[in-house]
């Protein structure tokens, strides 16, 4: 298994670790849910260095995103970043990543773990004459997390953090490292991702917990929080069968923006309509539903749960699946099939926790 | 890691307290600890029947799913209904109020073959961590 620059660091923290597309990472320290809470009360720091870094450059680089992305780069400004997704020209989804333009013309593209070849692969085919840069070998990714991430950066920096909006994206020095820093993550709650050499992971890292005010949180309560706060997995949510108006992403796809790799068949699609839906759902009956479970109308199969856990905000097993369109709307009751035992639940209105004070998510 | 001297221990990481021919049976601090936070369990009801080396139950990590397995054959006489809302107590105190179940056991002799504390600790170094 690969291991990246804070392997040592981890250890030393009493981690437990487990196999994430090739990676040796931690899943936990203190435990999932501490860690949860964590986040959601003060401030967790994840490495997630294992994904990957793709650079566009030059003056094609902003043609080139705008081909193989669906959302449009067109809209960013220097120094501001977008979710976005890489099609299939079928309309399924190879990955779902962050655009950060950091000029017009140096695109950095943020790419899954489990994806990162696949996508390099498919950005070298489709850039055109724009150049690719693998940039994940030297390239190390922090994100510091939760409603007190904003105050643990003001302290290390001198540049007035807390005035950047949302998807702002900057060059600064932390705690004297230079970090490409974008208030962007995946946990619902504010915070920064923060782009470092490699060489100075472990400074960075140790610089970051080291006031005790932050908590290191594995990917078990990584799950738990992108969960909560309904951001789709992929692998689980999303994989190249999956279209983003089958998974709630339309929101993403710029149809207007101009031609892009399954554009034409997501058209299509919409003309003809989805034939299933992603959508969110709480059990009333006791059970937690589980990636892989079937769900159920009226005890017929209709569709199958991608994401489930217990959500340790709400109390509550909490899920996404994919389901007739018809059945996805809120309020609809479904079951759950957990070890033959038709559980009921109800499909709710996303996401299942929103942070509720302002610079929020 | 406990291993209270007073118990016996199954390959499957239950302990196993026998009183004459009633045995509480419950998961190891190896294994809570193993599993991380508990935050679902699945009891058998009151005259359920166990049979050895089958599944009784489910004990769910935030994580993974996990059956539970019969260490001896016996009947179901209590379950723990307190676990239900509060799985955590199988974190917290898993050989006192994190207890699963107690049943009358068919044989009390088949106890014999469970493993001792001593042993059962060398088996989890073996495991390992």
């Amino acid at each position: 298994m690969q291991r990246t620059p804070l392997f040592a660091a981890h250890r030393s923290l009493g981690a437990r670790f487990v196999d994430f597309g090739g990676w040796e990472m931690p899943v936990q320290y203190q435990g999932i849910l501490a860690e949860h809470t964590a986040v959601r009360t003060s401030a967790g720091l994840f490495d997630v260095s294992h994904m990957g870094e793709i650079e566009l450059r030059g003056p094609q680089a902003i043609a080139a995103t705008q081909r193989l992305t669906a959302n449009d780069v067109g809209k960013l400004g220097d120094g501001e970043a977008q979710y976005s997704l890489l099609l299939l020209p079928s309309g399924g989804i190879v990955d779902d990543i962050m655009v950060y333009r950091l000029s017009a013309n140096r695109i950095l593209l943020c790419v899954n773990a489990s994806n990162a070849a696949k996508d390099l692969d498919w950005v070298r085919t489709h850039a055109g004459g724009a150049e690719v840069v693998d940039r994940s070998a030297e390239t190390a990714l922090l994100a510091l997390q939760g409603p007190t991430a904003t105050r643990v950066l003001a302290r290390l920096t001198r540049t007035a953090v807390d005035a950047l909006p949302r998807f702002a994206c900057r060059e600064l020095e932390v705690a004297g490292v230079r970090v490409t820093a974008a208030r962007t993550g995946y946990t619902g709650e504010d915070g920064w991702e923060l782009f470092v050499d490699a060489a100075r992971a472990a400074e960075l890292w140790s610089a970051l917990l080291a006031g005790g005010d932050v908590s290191p949180v594995g990917l078990g309560a990584r799950d738990t929080l992108r969960l909560e706060s309904a951001l789709p997995l992929y692998g689980n949510d999303l994989d190249e069968t999956t279209t983003p108006l089958e998974a709630r992403l339309a929101w993403v796809v710029r149809f207007e923006k101009g031609d892009f790799i399954g554009r034409d068949a997501l058209i299509a699609q919409r003309a003809a309509g989805v034939r299933r839906r992603l959508c969110g759902f709480v059990l009333s009956g006791r059970g937690i539903a589980r990636p892989g479970y079937s769900i159920l109308d009226q005890g017929e199969t209709a569709g199958r749960v991608t994401s489930g856990t217990q959500s340790p905000t709400l109390g509550k097993a909490i899920g996404l699946g994919y389901v007739p369109p018809d059945l996805a709307a809120v309020g609809s009751e479904i079951e759950i099939d957990i070890r033959s035992r038709a559980t009921p639940a109800t499909v709710t209105s996303l996401p299942f926790y929103r942070r509720t004070s302002a610079g929020g998510s | 890691m406990e291993f209270p001297e007073d118990l016996k221990y199954s390959k499957e990481h239950e302990w196993v307290l026998i009183e004459g021919d009633l045995a509480t049976i419950g998961i190891t601090d190896f294994a809570q600890d193993q599993l991380g936070d508990i935050v679902f369990v699945e009891l058998p009801a009151v005259g359920d029947k166990l049979v050895k080396d089958d599944a009784f139950g489910v004990v769910e990590s935030v994580k993974s799913v996990n059956d539970i397995y019969a260490p001896l054959n016996g009947t179901v006489v209590e379950a723990n209904d307190d676990l239900p809302d509060s799985p955590e107590m199988i974190n917290e105190d898993c050989y006192g109020d994190g207890w699963l179940i107690k049943i009358r056991l068919d044989a009390p002799a088949e106890a014999a073959a469970l493993m001792d504390a001593a042993a059962y600790e060398r088996y989890t170094a073996e495991e390992g961590a």
